[in-house]
């Protein structure tokens, strides 16, 4: 919140990933700006998962520089590296929560890692976590084989959030869930974007959140990047960008926000 | 970024009292802020305002200890006003007040270590064990079921898949049995005879290490390293299926799990488990042999010499005639908890442990049930 918004807080140069012989990203540039939500998409296979990984330091580039709030992600040490990852979040397709904990134990783990907290005040935080990403009050006590895909997305996204970090990391959102749930996931990611002030890196297949909360897009094309706003990339040309927006689905996600518009611009404008 | 320390002032103002917290009311310093808020003594039934005009930065912690002394302010009847919130801030403090001041949830602990806790503890275990002592044995009935079937109709037997077990469990395994059965026979071999060797009685080494081992130690040895080996490969193979659907997957395909999965298993260590004991054995009486002629001169021919004095067949059946039945108890309780596994990665860990402390468990008491058995036959 100190720094001015508009400044790039993830910066990929030259990105080179290969597995075997596969090159799966050869030369990727890619700024992600404070503040704001940035949706990545591709075909299957295309990587977008591999970025994710690579720009949390989950796997190591061939080639390339990645640097996330100045840092250089794949050449950090230790101690570096728990510097970076108390300011960021990841959630993982599935939520990745700790099965032998319940969620209010999940939330806790990075808490108690990086802080030195008593019980009961760590108690409320996951608390008013679990309340912030919509889950109910007994969410908390139970654990995430007693939850829906929903329900563990959420979660998910409240251990993420534990220490209020100032990016976070979704790999695909909202992939299996009920468009209803997909919906109020997105407007969730919205709000907490308002008030936490996040910046989202959003790898997602949802044409409808990419309409209604990303400010930019990032395509995964022949190994490369292509960014832009939405209206951007509806102009460009290149084959699998046109038939990804242009398609039916993505003509149906794009009307469908054009009709939400109006009540959406207007909460915008508000001061909330 | 310069750090602000975060700071909390009480003052009194025109019969009011004002709390002025300032600086950054972040979560790296929630724990130090918490204490000096539990420490503040609450008035009640007053005007309290708080000031926030001075806070530089606020996360969702920090808010939500903001909030929290306000909510506890105004239970004690004092009539609270929060003022000059920074614009910037409130969608943040309405998302953490929305999230509602419900009590956080319990954490699963221990019970008491009281008498009565104990007691109930106790009486939880023992129910626990018989209701799965009859699902486990509702389970050997349906494997009964299911094997008495297919060999009604031989035809539907997976011979591939019963082929790729005894690979796994028979052949994969002749190097550790055999290494491990011919240390147990170095080991018998010396230790009996340093202790035979003050009677003077040294050939009946020979003795020891041909009942000892044909009949109890090559046959327990193998199940004990199967059971490890393969029962716990059961449960984790199992479970993960059970993890992943596979296992429903077949049952919607029309195929039955347990003919598929389980007679498999079972029927192809049923047969190489005796193998393997026979090797075993083989193995043992190597080692035991070697031992022999190195500590006590006991050439070969001799050893096989007093071998076949001291031993009858029987001896030898008596130790193998038990492998089938260890096959069967790691095999079904090696399926059976694979089964058990519910849909959580933590469960296959579980399981397979439980599964392998099992099977040891229920092979050495089928054991010493077979000790009894013969020894009221008079074998």
């Amino acid at each position: 919140m100190a720094e001015a918004p508009g400044e790039a807080i993830i910066q990929i140069r030259g990105l080179v990933n290969r597995f075997g012989t596969e090159t799966v990203h050869d030369g990727l540039d890619l700024d992600v700006l404070r503040g704001e939500v940035l949706g990545v998409v591709g075909g299957s296979g295309s990587g977008k998962s591999v970025l994710l990984r690579t720009v949390v330091g989950l796997n190591r580039p061939v080639q390339g520089r990645v640097e996330v709030f100045g840092a250089d992600i794949p050449r950090m040490n230790e101690l570096e590296r728990r510097k970076i990852e108390r300011r960021w979040g990841v959630l993982f397709q599935d939520g990745a929560l700790f099965s032998s904990l319940t969620v209010a134990q999940n939330i806790e783990v990075p808490l108690s890692e990086f802080y030195d907290m008593p019980l009961p005040l760590m108690d409320e935080i996951a608390a008013i976590k679990v309340g912030m990403v919509g889950l109910p009050e007994d969410a908390g006590g139970k654990y995430p084989a007693q939850l829906s895909g929903g329900m563990r997305k959420r979660a998910g996204l409240a251990r993420a959030l534990a220490l209020d970090p100032e990016i976070v990391f979704l790999d695909e959102p909202t992939a299996g869930l009920d468009p209803i749930a997909a919906g109020e996931f997105d407007h969730l990611i919205r709000d907490l974007r308002g008030s936490l002030g996040l910046t989202v890196f959003m790898v997602t297949h949802d044409l409808d959140s990419l309409f209604a909360i990303c400010d930019r897009v990032a395509v995964l094309v022949d190994k490369k990047i292509r960014v832009g706003t939405l209206d951007q990339l509806l102009q460009d040309d290149h084959p699998w960008i046109h038939s990804y927006f242009h398609g039916p689905r993505g003509r149906a996600a794009q009307h469908a926000e054009m009709a939400a518009q109006p009540q959406t611009a207007a909460a915008a404008a508000a001061p909330a | 970024m310069a750090s602000i320390a975060a700071t909390l002032v009480e003052t009194e103002a025109a019969g009011s009292l004002i709390l002025v917290p300032a600086g950054e009311w972040l979560v790296a310093s929630a724990a130090e802020l918490d204490r000096r808020l539990q420490a503040l003594k609450l008035p009640q039934n007053r005007r309290v305002a708080i000031d926030l005009g001075g806070i530089e930065r606020v996360d969702s912690a920090g808010a939500w200890l903001l909030l929290r002394t306000e909510h506890d302010l105004a239970v004690r009847g004092n009539a609270v006003e929060m003022r000059n919130l920074r614009p910037s801030f409130a969608p943040l403090f309405d998302q953490v007040r929305a999230g509602g001041f419900h009590a956080p949830a319990a954490h699963p602990r221990p019970a008491h270590h009281s008498l009565v806790g104990f007691v109930a503890r106790i009486g939880e275990i023992s129910l626990g064990l018989v209701a799965r002592i009859y699902r486990l044995l509702g389970f050997v009935g349906l494997v009964c079921e299911t094997a008495l079937r297919l060999l009604r109709h031989p035809g539907r037997l997976r011979l591939t898949a019963m082929v790729a077990q005894m690979e796994q469990t028979g052949v994969n395994a002749l190097a550790i049995v055999g290494m491990l059965s011919f240390l147990v026979g170095v080991v018998i071999a010396y230790q009996g005879a340093d202790q035979l060797r003050r009677f003077g009685a040294e050939i009946y080494t020979v003795d020891l290490l041909g009942v000892g081992i044909l009949r109890e130690l090559g046959v327990l040895m193998t199940a004990i390293i199967i059971a490890g080996r393969s029962g716990s490969a059961f449960t984790a193979q199992i479970g993960t299926m059970q993890v992943n659907e596979e296992v429903d997957a077949l049952r919607t395909i029309g195929l039955d799990p347990i003919e598929v999965l389980v007679i498999p298993r079972l029927f192809g260590l049923l047969l190489t488990l005796p193998m393997l004991t026979i090797f075993a054995n083989l193995m043992g009486l190597l080692g035991g042999a070697l031992m022999a002629w190195g500590v006590l001169g006991i050439t070969i021919p001799q050893f096989v010499h007093e071998l076949r004095l001291s031993l009858s067949p029987r001896t030898f059946w008596i130790g193998v005639v038990k492998a089938p039945f260890f096959a069967a108890i790691i095999a079904t309780i090696g399926s059976y908890e694979g089964f058990q596994v519910s849909r959580s990665a933590e469960s296959v860990g579980r399981l397979t442990t439980l599964s392998v402390v099992e099977s040891i468990f229920l092979v050495i008491v089928a054991d010493a049930a077979f000790s009894v058995f013969f020894s009221i036959l008079r074998i």
